[in-house]
């Protein structure tokens, strides 16, 4: 019934009797369509019970977290906790998780998290896992997609400001980590003016095992002490390639916005990663100390460990001729994108009114004939003039990123004049131009860094907010807005807010991860060292101070739920498992005066949750998840007595 | 003859029974199959998920192999009856018995069949009646009877917020696909006989 008024409201507005939609009271904010003079609330619309035709991963910024949007809706799904702690479920703070969160510098409960990427194969998204960076301590998170959780991260050292990352070569080979900021390496104590020719800039190749998905470091690229800002993979013709747009070419060291913004070009830094691969294979390279944390989240034992590594491999590119080459491109360029043939590589000059696109096999030419314009610190500088595919001519102000619909078209974001510029690839015309609201960064195209995009939809990703929602407040969310990319000219169908900041994003079709998502942990294959499989197993047993007590829990009971014998001053772990095996079906755990968090248990896993009673008295403790009809009845006591008291440990379910 | 007995050898691996449990919470409604040897799930841990639903109204688990007697005698008994039914189909067709036999295997497993409908529904309504006095809910009918949750032999029931749906499993249609069969050979044999003897 619904459906069919919808029908028939848009069979009228086809018919041109609904003109107007603003009633002239309102001035229309959404650029050359109101939504309701077309039919964009059914194009986003998502009847109760149906599924969303995209999973959209959008940064969580400075939330450090991921968020999980589905597409065309704009639904909040999940927010998915990777590099920051997380009371919510307990993530950062439980026993099993604080690993994760363990750092060179120590345990690191925040950071900024930038940009997510989604693994391929030859060339496509395929589903298995999404990348993602932290930007302001240096790690890269791996994100399994049947679990959505995150499963490890690796920290990069001799790195700071780990921005031109998290991008994966097109069958996952490596994930790269670029420094936008240059640092001493190794880190020492020097004048902060000695910055020229003595700072580095890391470019990172992490190696990805094609099974378990596990990263370790395979080389570090020591480049000059420029600012890597972002980065994409060759694809296609160009696979074995990795280019990286610098900006402070000038290598300032202060008042950046002025200094590093004098000279007319900047470069993009290509990377034969294939050439330094096997020079790294053939022995090639050096060993150098270093500090960095791996921490890897075991399916099984529900237990994250941290791996404290002591040297990583770095490499000169003076060593590997023929490997590295810079492109020289106008003013501080922000993204760097290839299109899905492999052939045109994007340098979104931010300060430029211009976008310069370079060509692959211009590069590759002026390669073999040396048509070289200088060099820096001994990395021959390709001519501009050769290399240079086409310029998209005054398209907007501010270019930062650009994104490709797989029908030979791009779509660049401005920043500085808020809006998102259609252009053909190759011709280098514009062919459309919509407003955004207000400030877009990133935009995203599903599977639009790949070889093949699902060009139907464009995410602008937006950094100011100002008055599309209501008010709330000095301190507002973010905005995304959906564009339908299928016509001619791009639509605007859909605000909607995000959490955090996002940076960057990505798409997939839903039916290539929703089929394979898990629902429960099998209990049979729970391996956690203080599980309790088994009710004749549930105890409490001390160890000096440490009383720790192997519980479980299923609808709608703890076992055990009256424990005596703690006493003030003593380290209480509570070990529980989740003995239900149905879907949905988590409990919660939470104890008065907990310091840290409450925990979510999922169905078959174990989680422990630190508390340390102060006080005397008896205690309750309480499942969270509204579980079940009885779930006001999941609760038990602790009886604390004092230091010095001599109760020994009991513990009961049922008894009177 | 032959073909019909042995369609009762599918019982060891379909299940003779279905019974399916939909409710608000599960739009993926829990399962299980009947087989003559065990009760198992549709889905890996339904068995465990109806009887965490069931204890709530005081409802026993669903029993083990190894607690009910039929899940040890109906294999053999089955057993037996495809091997009588195979050997009276041999005989039979070599000559050696009447065609009679082919109506009296029918009518000993009709009997047998209605015994063990009797007997699986005589288990639901214990199943459904005998509760745990200290059931967390106790509910009573709207004319003060205790409620009682016996699934239905066959067919749909609304029970509390379940949709129950209780029909023949594959096994089922296969035994009564083998026993037509047998009905089929009896008048084929009556009319050979005819033939021969008219």
């Amino acid at each position: 019934m619904k459906k069919s008024i919808n029908i028939l409201i848009s069979a009228i507005m086809v018919a041109g009797l609904v003109s107007c939609n603003d009633g002239g009271t309102k001035k229309s904010k959404s650029g050359s369509q109101g939504g309701l003079a077309t039919n964009a609330a059914e194009r986003v619309y998502v009847a109760p019970g149906e599924h969303d035709e995209f999973y959209g991963f959008m940064s969580g910024g400075f939330s450090g977290q991921l968020g999980v949007y589905g597409l065309p809706s704009g639904r909040l799904l999940k927010v998915l906790p990777v590099f920051s702690q997380n009371p919510e479920n307990g993530w950062g703070y439980t026993e099993e998780t604080k690993p994760m969160l363990n750092t060179s510098f120590g345990f690191v409960p925040w950071d900024d998290s930038h940009h997510p990427d989604i693994s391929q194969t030859e060339g496509v998204l395929d589903g298995r896992w999404i990348f993602i960076n932290g930007n302001n301590t240096p790690r890269i998170a791996r994100i399994g997609l049947e679990s959505f959780k995150t499963e490890e991260i690796i920290e990069i050292p001799n790195s700071a400001g780990n921005h031109s990352s998290s991008f994966i070569t097109e069958n996952t080979e490596y994930v790269v980590a670029g420094t936008r900021f240059s640092v001493p390496v190794p880190q020492k104590d020097m004048s902060i003016n000695e910055y020229k020719g003595n700072f580095k800039g890391a470019l990172t190749f992490i190696k990805v095992d094609q099974e378990s998905g596990r990263m370790n470091i395979k080389f570090q690229l020591m480049m000059p002490g420029f600012n890597y800002d972002l980065s994409h993979p060759g694809r296609d013709k160009s696979h074995g390639w990795f280019f990286f747009t610098t900006y402070n070419t000038e290598e300032a060291h202060s008042l950046l916005e002025v200094n590093a913004s004098q000279n007319d070009k900047d470069f993009i830094a290509a990377v034969n990663w294939k050439k330094i691969e096997e020079y790294v294979n053939n022995g090639g390279g050096k060993k150098v100390p270093a500090k960095y944390a791996h921490n890897v989240l075991d399916e099984h034992t529900h237990t994250a460990t941290s791996t404290m590594i002591d040297e990583v491999l770095t490499v000169d590119p003076l060593e590997v001729p023929g490997a590295v080459y810079f492109l020289p491109t106008p003013k501080s360029p922000h993204g760097c994108d290839v299109d899905p043939t492999g052939e045109y590589i994007i340098g979104n000059g931010k300060l430029s009114a211009d976008l310069t696109v370079h060509s692959f096999t211009k590069m590759l030419d002026a390669i073999e004939n040396k048509k070289f314009d200088g060099e820096a610190y001994g990395i021959p500088i390709l001519n501009f003039e050769d290399i240079l595919a086409g310029v998209v001519k005054q398209p907007g102000l501010g270019p930062l990123h650009t994104e490709f619909d797989g029908k030979g078209n791009a779509y660049t974001t401005f920043f500085i004049s808020s809006e998102v510029v259609k252009w053909k690839v190759g011709t280098w015309e514009v062919l459309d131009r919509q407003p955004v609201f207000y400030s877009v960064g990133h935009g995203m195209i599903p599977g639009g860094n790949s070889r093949k995009p699902f060009g139907k939809y464009f995410v602008a990703l937006n950094k100011i907010t100002k008055d599309r929602y209501l008010p709330t407040g000095p301190e507002l969310t973010q905005s995304a807005q959906l564009f339908d990319i299928t016509g001619d000219k791009m639509e605007l169908l859909l605000d909607f807010p995000t959490i955090g900041e996002p940076h960057y994003a990505a798409a997939i079709p839903a039916e290539m991860v929703a089929p394979k998502s898990r629902k429960i942990f099998k209990l049979a294959e729970n391996k956690h060292k203080y599980a309790v499989l088994d009710n004749s197993d549930v105890r409490v047993e001390r160890d000096g101070k440490e009383v720790h007590i192997y519980m479980n829990m299923i609808r709608s009971h703890f076992n055990p739920d009256n424990i005596e014998g703690v006493k003030v001053g003593d380290k209480v772990y509570f070990h529980i498992t989740n003995h239900e095996q149905d879907f949905d079906v988590p409990h919660g755990f939470a104890v008065i005066g907990a310091n840290n968090a409450e925990m979510l248990i999922m169905p078959g896993a174990t989680e422990t949750l630190v508390w340390e009673p102060k006080q005397v008295g008896v205690w309750p403790f309480y499942c969270t998840d509204f579980c079940s009809a009885l779930h006001q009845e999941m609760q038990g006591y602790v009886r604390v007595s004092p230091a010095d008291s001599d109760i020994e440990l009991s513990w009961t379910l049922g008894e009177d | 003859m032959i073909i019909g007995s042995l369609l009762l050898l599918g019982l060891f691996k379909f299940p003779l029974w279905n019974i399916m449990l939909g409710a608000p919470q599960y739009p993926q409604p829990l399962g299980m199959d009947i087989y003559i040897q065990g009760i198992q799930g549709v889905e890996e841990f339904d068995i465990q998920n109806i009887d965490g639903i069931n204890h709530y109204i005081g409802m026993k688990p669903i029993p083990k192999v190894e607690e009910m007697w039929e899940f040890d005698v109906f294999p053999k008994v089955i057993g037996l009856m495809v091997a009588l039914g195979v050997i009276i189909g041999i005989l039979g067709f070599l000559g050696k018995v009447s065609y009679k036999w082919f109506l009296g295997w029918f009518i000993v497993m009709s009997i047998l069949g209605l015994l063990g409908m009797y007997d699986f529904n005589l288990w639901l309504i214990e199943y459904g009646t005998d509760l745990d006095p200290k059931a967390i809910m106790k509910l009573e009918n709207p004319d003060g009877t205790p409620m009682t949750y016996k699934p239905p032999l066959i067919g749909y029931q609304k029970m509390l917020n379940f949709d129950v749906d209780s029909w023949p499993g594959a096994g089922a249609y296969m035994i009564l696909t083998g026993m037509l069969l047998t009905v089929v050979a009896f008048f084929v044999g009556k009319k050979e006989y005819k033939k021969e003897y008219n």
